[in-house]
């Protein structure tokens, strides 16, 4: 996961509230196999809207979402994260995230941040007057800058430790790897591997047919 | 200090103990990898450029999508192929035993683990599909986890984690004759409801449970997920022994002597402390069918569809009255009455060689009722090979039945075996949901013997409904296998 101290990009406004995560991927991107390519898959239901905001020449390249409260509600799917994160997008601000959403972009290296809803009102003003505003979002101070003002926004310290270090889940974990290292040599000789494989007596697996 | 019989297994994997509110890292014995929840963690490998620590700790089989039909023909649905393929080549890519589509260890991830002798008691056991609590009946730490939790423990062999809750549930006395170990758990999952046992171990104990086969103590497990649980465990006693021994992965020698010390001490301590405890009486059960569209919505089948309007929860009542106008049932209509048009006799809670038995046992000498399809699809190629060995294929092929290959199949419905729209089954699989065995499908979750019934009759029925009794000793289809469980003849 890479490092994120600071961020600057191009913010874009979603005045929307309750966007959940079929909102944000629908259901049927999930029989893809892969994990990146899912930018085309962000907001699908809205896209095919020329007013909506990321059809807007001056927001298609932003990177920090500034939404309304109660982003990422519903459905636990982690394909909500990667479609945002293929996009391009590195942040996005909201009065209130839903839980496995925010536990997930943590995880993702998509920074969620709480901002107050009245902050959310006034960066919203400043991307819509002036399109194409660059936001700067500073973990180390957790400020975000627009144009000439400066708010403050929440989270938590684990996250943000994680977010600063760039180190997802399994970056954590392998911390530790002299631990894990330790540990497998004590296991004991009975339990169980699956290489090399013992075989049962092959037999042949003919195909079944219908009953006639 | 003394502890359960899931504190024990915890603590025997722990490779790090969590501090100030940060989770344990348990170390894992053995994954289990499907081709549905595995391609993005593969793949989350490959972009961070991991590899799989432990590939001699993992195994791989292709069961969710698989046709029961056809088998040696490509897979014609796209999305399927696409998934089995990506599996295939991850598997060569990353160096992990696989059994595909021909092979004699193809099936139901959670038949493969058992048959195969790499499920143990004292293991933990993790694989992304929630019903890896089957595992559990041998006494080892076994749950579902999601594809980023995949993706850890193919890059860590661990998992970080904050400890279960523990729940004993006791279930005293003797089945009745008729009834199995799938009417014991629909009976505790409609105790103690779908979310009863959520954030907890549930420990399945009492004379009922010590009774039990092996395959009949893996229905129980694997259901422990229907009833909002992490996790399903029972104590391995000699059941358990006798069941592993001669597997393929079993231990052998000395160190099945130490296996065996050791698993003798898996159970929890006589005065160990369960965060919550559950009793139910076996004589008191009878046969069951679930009515709604959820797991915890289940009835005797002596009972009747119930009338929302005699509920007194609102919550319940209004649940009721969507779950009836879906199944397209009446409050009031006796259980028996309910005419079926599919009867689906396989999936990881009743695929295995002890439910055939059972259900060939009742169907021997009968035809199906006119009008009802009924599949019959064994949880892995061997299971289905053995069946051929004792004739049980023949013997379902003359009752009219489809006698299929392995996988999934229509207990979730991602293979061309669904229902219909409006189309009902009574099902031996783990999950009413709608629309899970096909748009618009309606399943009523039934056992082995109470799906053989319902095929012979064409309406929901136990073998009290039968003209039998005499002919089959009812007595041997409670705990015990219907015909003894021969040992596997590997060589």
């Amino acid at each position: 996961m890479e490092k994120i101290t600071t961020h600057t990009g191009v913010g874009v406004p979603l005045r929307r509230s309750n966007v959940d995560t079929d909102q944000i991927i629908p259901a049927v991107y999930l029989k893809r196999v892969t994990r990146t390519g899912f930018e085309d898959a962000l907001f699908a239901a809205w896209r095919g809207d020329p007013s909506f905001v990321l059809n807007q020449e001056a927001y298609t390249n932003g990177s920090v979402l500034v939404a309304g409260p109660d982003f990422g509600t519903g459905s636990s799917r982690e394909h909500a994260v990667w479609a945002l994160k293929d996009y391009g997008f590195r942040v996005v601000l909201a009065s209130r995230f839903a839980d496995i959403f925010r536990g997930n972009s943590g995880k993702q290296g998509l920074v969620a941040g709480v901002v107050a809803q009245e902050d959310v009102e006034l960066l919203w003003k400043i991307l819509e007057t002036k399109p194409g505003t660059e936001v700067t979002v500073d973990l180390e101070h957790r400020t975000v800058h627009a144009d000439d003002v400066t708010v403050p926004f929440q989270i938590d310290d684990y996250t943000r430790w994680r977010l600063m270090e760039g180190l997802d889940d399994i970056g954590l974990t392998l911390q530790n790897e002299a631990d894990i290292t330790a540990f497998e040599a004590t296991r004991e000789a009975w339990r169980p591997r699956t290489l090399p494989a013992k075989h049962l007596p092959s037999v042949p697996v003919e195909p079944a047919r219908p009953v006639s | 200090m003394a502890g359960t019989l899931a504190e024990k297994v915890w603590e025997a994997h722990l490779v790090r103990r969590g501090t100030g509110g940060s989770p344990d890292l348990l170390y894992i014995d053995l994954h289990l990898v499907h081709e549905v929840t595995s391609p993005q963690a593969f793949e989350g490998l490959r972009l961070a450029g991991r590899k799989v620590r432990r590939p001699d700790l993992t195994i791989a089989t292709e069961d969710h999508n698989t046709p029961t039909l056809d088998i040696d023909l490509p897979i014609a649905d796209l999305t399927s192929r696409t998934q089995i393929d990506t599996l295939r080549n991850n598997a060569r890519e990353f160096g992990v035993r696989i059994h595909s589509l021909g092979d004699a260890d193809q099936g139901i991830v959670h038949q493969v683990g058992p048959q195969l002798g790499l499920t143990m008691p004292g293991l933990t056991v993790v694989c992304g599909d929630s019903h890896t609590s089957t595992h559990g009946a041998f006494g080892a730490l076994a749950f579902g986890i999601g594809t980023s939790e995949v993706e850890h423990v193919l890059a860590t062999q661990t998992l970080p984690l904050s400890p279960f809750k523990t729940m004993a549930i006791t279930v005293n006395g003797a089945l009745p004759p008729g009834t199995t170990s799938k009417d014991i758990i629909l009976a505790i999952i409609a105790k103690i409801g779908t979310g009863g046992g959520q954030g907890y171990v549930l420990e399945y104990r009492g004379e009922a449970i010590r009774n039990l086969s092996m395959e009949a103590r893996m229905t129980i497990c694997n259901m422990s997920i229907e009833a909002g649980a992490r996790a399903g465990m029972i104590a391995p006693d000699e059941t358990t022994f006798e069941y592993l021994e001669g597997r393929p992965h079993a231990p052998e020698g000395e160190d099945w002597d130490a296996a065996v010390e050791y698993w003798r001490t898996l159970r929890s301590d006589d005065d160990a402390v369960f965060d919550a405890e559950v009793v139910l009486e076996a004589s008191d059960l009878e046969p069951y069918v679930t009515w709604g569209t959820n797991p915890g919505q289940g009835l005797p089948l002596s009972a009747s569809v119930p009338v929302p309007a005699e509920i007194a929860d609102e919550n319940e009542r209004v649940a009721a009255e969507r779950a009836l106008e879906y199944m397209g049932l009446e409050g009031g209509t006796p259980l028996r009455d309910v005419k079926v048009d599919t009867v689906f006799i396989g999936s990881c809670t009743n695929g295995r060689i002890e439910d055939l038995r059972s259900v060939a046992k009742v169907l021997q000498g009968r035809k199906k009722a006119d009008d009802v399809r009924v599949l019959v699809v064994p949880a892995s190629a061997r299971v289905r090979i053995q069946a051929e060995a004792e004739g049980l294929d023949v013997i379902f092929k003359e009752f009219g039945a489809e006698w299929r290959n392995a996988g999934c199949s229509m207990c979730l419905g991602m293979n061309p075996d669904q229902l219909a729209p409006g189309e009902r089954s009574a099902s031996t699989s783990n999950r009413n949901f709608e629309g899970r065995q096909g748009k618009g499908g309606r399943t009523h979750l039934v056992s082995p013997l109470v799906a053989a019934a319902t095929a012979v009759r064409g309406t929901l029925s136990s073998l009290a409904d039968l003209d039998l009794p005499g002919d089959v000793d009812l007595t041997t289809f409670d705990g015990s296998p219907l015909a003894p469980l021969e040992a596997p003849s590997y060589v």
